[in-house]
């Protein structure tokens, strides 16, 4: 066995291990002048059956719509009627709505977990309303911005968030881990990038019945390391699967910066070229060039010209959960400085440039989303909230195990409802 | 073993272990997602790398095949490596690595090449983590051939046990129930949390020390029965004991395996009764190794079958934690059970 303190006598040059490291810490002030911002229009709009060989400069480079006085520019500019760019607006709105009282009701000790997408709100809402409603969405832990958009009745969403007695999955998950199969939303696990192969399992599925419905699947760049992610592009591209991957570059993975997924040497979208799959690196704070995008990969799925994978360029404002604190490991002030804005205030000054929007209606907007949350929330919290009282009926621990409860699960459950009774006496019932 | 001693919570003395190790052996690297900079996410690793440099201490990407990959070939080249997976319910895509390789290398190489890794991973529930925060998979561990498989039950063993982990030769999954990171629970989830400090093995020497692997410790003695428990069902166990006022004989066995079967076989001997209670699931969990281990042996002394306390055989549920957990009252009747039988 070598000796690691024991090099090998040599002239050679020592070798050194390299460890990334962010640029800017607590107490820095970061500059993020170095990021490359190419001009609205630059980068050009391939037809959707292109050769991947041919487009690998769209994973080098970034597909942006909204200037930042407010025009929609270029060859991606999809064009959205102002009727419809109203409602992008307003989905949006309202998820940030959600996750501020959301975030706020975990602080107040009514549930013990929650997730932000502050700033990532277009990476959901405007690809969700790209899509058709009819396709499949295989979401990480931060889309609520889909279910959002496909209209999914907010108290269900509180609800789980309360693991409550309106709960439809009986508090068995931690909150934000939604399921919606008549919204097209898979059900969503804690463990990271999962959902990556079984997208594209679902869109090789829908293609072998000759289907026209397509998948979508979200992770972050932090979990792109993960062998799942590999897997899915392997098999997207052997099976040619008509399913879109989309990478949620936000830059933070907890406190590892995106260099601990590879992003010092390249981008996210360019994992897609050693694949031959089609790329495209996006600014995410641009709800357009998301919805652009999407639709470009979606007729590009649905005309069986195969798969693509998205990175959303973006910035992760808050922290990861509200279990983490970001100024341990990040200078506070980033999230202002980002670049790209903040995807909200973007589309609202296009809708004003439009001359389809004021900041009259907007403040009448955002009250009303505010007031619409806070209503529903008080409706949610008369179902219960975690941790003062139980909820759900104890058996529901057993059920859904198999879909036949075998004799030991039997045998357990009664076990269980002894114990119950011996803690709160024969007549308890879930409150 | 009169070295200076400081109060620690199991956190700081497991960074302690890990402190003094970085010291002594340059060979040892500590590594895992988030560990760095940021020092973890249950702050195992605080301050380690400002301490000991970032080619020591480092965050990965997020990918556990990678992470105990690495870690083999670290091993391989010489170095000593205590990787992290940030929660045990996020091992399992590391999985082939531990079983394939990692745990069968001295095996299939004759010697030739060892992996000297100890994987350090919080697990166990009672913190409203649901199903993917909360599992206790030491029964997979330890039905690999080649893995040793050790959890602390206190802050005393935690850094004794993981110094003797990393110096061992072999490959080690150390188990560390986040329960009782800052103190010792009781089973009672409604009653305040009691910090470690008002706990004797919350004095952990400051230097280096080793507990030795395999090595099982009787928390109480008693002539009434034997209870097998590790790791937070130590607390809960004694808990339950001291108010039913049993004799019982707690035996903590803080190495899973090797086993200290003598330790096991003396007690249950003298006793006559066997009582195992572990959080994991019930269905081919440790305690079914243990319970036929306990009757092989022990047959001919026993005067009542031996029983399990366990989790249920369910994923574990967000809202119904405390109904799953095993409890108080799913261990007094227990031990109600074996003393009539």
């Amino acid at each position: 066995m070598p000796e690691s303190d024991s090099r090998p006598a040599s002239n050679l040059p020592p070798l050194s291990l390299h460890i990334p490291e962010p640029r800017y810490r607590p107490g820095d002030t970061p500059d993020f002048g170095d990021i490359v911002v190419p001009e609205v229009g630059a980068t050009p709009r391939p037809s959707e059956d292109s050769k991947p060989d041919a487009m690998r400069d769209m994973c080098y480079g970034l597909v942006r719509v909204l200037d930042f006085d407010g025009q929609a520019k270029g060859p991606w500019d999809p064009k959205i009627a102002p009727e419809r760019l109203r409602a992008m607006l307003r989905y949006m709105m309202l998820v940030r709505a959600f996750d501020d009282r959301m975030f706020r009701a975990q602080r107040q000790g009514k549930t013990s977990f929650y997730m932000k997408c502050t700033g990532e709100e277009a990476t959901s809402v405007a690809s969700t309303m790209a899509l058709d409603r009819s396709d499949m969405c295989f979401p990480s832990y931060r889309q609520q911005g889909i279910l959002i958009t496909r209209d999914y009745p907010l108290i269900q969403m509180m609800n789980q968030i309360y693991s409550n007695r309106g709960d439809h999955l009986l508090g068995r998950q931690l909150p934000i881990m939604y399921s919606a199969p008549e919204h097209g939303f898979f059900s969503v696990s804690g463990n990271l990038a999962t959902q990556y192969p079984q997208a594209v399992g679902w869109a090789m599925a829908s293609a072998s019945k000759g289907d026209s419905r397509i998948a979508t699947v979200w992770c972050g760049e932090g979990s792109s390391a993960e062998g799942d992610f590999h897997s899915a592009l392997t098999f997207a591209t052997v099976y040619n699967a008509p399913v879109i991957f989309n990478v949620v570059n936000n830059q933070w993975a907890i406190s590892s910066f995106s260099g601990f997924a590879g992003g010092e040497r390249t981008t996210f979208a360019a994992r897609a070229v050693g694949y031959g799959i089609a790329g495209l690196r996006i600014d995410g704070n641009d709800p357009l060039a998301v919805y652009a995008a999407t639709q470009w990969a979606a007729d590009r799925a649905r005309t069986n010209n195969g798969p693509t994978l998205i990175e959303h360029f973006t910035y992760r404002s808050e922290g990861h959960s509200t279990s983490d604190d970001p100024s341990a490991y990040r200078p506070s002030d980033e999230p202002t400085i980002w670049p790209f804005g903040d995807p909200i205030a973007r589309l609202k000054q296009h809708l004003v440039t439009l001359g389809e929007w004021n900041e009259a209606r907007h403040e009448a907007q955002r009250t009303e989303l505010d007031d619409l949350v806070k209503t529903t929330q008080k409706q949610s919290e008369k179902l219960g909230i975690l941790g003062h009282g139980m909820h759900q009926p104890f058996e529901t621990m057993f059920q859904d195990v198999f879909e036949e409860m075998p004799w030991h699960l039997k045998e357990q459950c009664d076990q269980m409802l002894a114990e119950q009774e011996a803690k709160f006496g024969p007549n308890w019932k879930p409150e | 073993m009169m070295a200076e001693t400081k109060t620690m919570n199991m956190i700081e003395a497991i960074n302690s272990a890990m402190d003094v190790m970085l010291e002594r052996d340059p060979n040892t690297v500590v590594m895992g997602e988030d560990v760095g900079y940021f020092g973890g996410v249950f702050r195992a690793t605080a301050g380690l790398q400002k301490k000991h440099g970032k080619t020591r201490v480092f965050d990965t990407p997020i990918n556990e095949c990678g992470i105990i990959g690495v870690a083999v070939g670290m091993g391989a080249y010489g170095l000593r490596p205590v990787p992290e997976i940030q929660f045990a319910d996020y091992i399992y895509p590391g999985l082939d690595q531990l079983v394939s390789e990692a745990a069968r290398l001295r095996y299939r190489s004759a010697n030739d090449y060892i992996c000297p890794m100890t994987v350090r991973t919080p697990f166990g529930g009672g913190i409203f983590g649901g199903q993917t925060h909360s599992q206790s998979p030491e029964s997979i561990m330890t039905h690999i051939c080649g893995v040793k498989t050790v959890i602390p039950s206190n802050p005393y063993d935690a850094k004794g046990l993981l110094i003797a982990a990393i110096e061992d030769n072999d490959p080690v999954v150390f188990l560390e129930p986040k329960r009782i990171y800052n103190g010792p629970f009781s089973g009672y989830y409604d009653r305040p949390v009691e910090p470690w400090s008002k706990h004797e093995a919350s004095a952990v020497p400051e230097g280096h020390y080793r507990i030795e692997l395999g090595k099982a410790a009787t928390v109480r003695e008693g002539e009434a029965l034997t209870i097998l428990a590790y790791g937070t069902m130590v607390h809960v166990t004694k808990t339950i004991v001291e108010e039913m006022g049993v004799d019982a004989e707690i035996i903590d066995l803080r190495t899973l395996l090797p086993l200290d079967i003598d330790a096991i076989e003396a007690s249950v001997k003298k006793t006559g009764r066997c009582l195992i209670i572990h959080e994991a699931t019930r269905t081919s969990g440790f305690g079914a190794e243990l319970a036929a281990l306990v009757q092989e042996r022990c047959f001919y002394h026993l005067e009542a079958p031996v029983e399990r306390v366990t989790g249920f055989d369910t994923p574990y549920p967000h809202s119904l934690e405390w109904a799953y957990f095993p409890g108080p009252v799913r261990i007094a009747t227990a031990l109600t059970k074996i003393l009539k039988d």
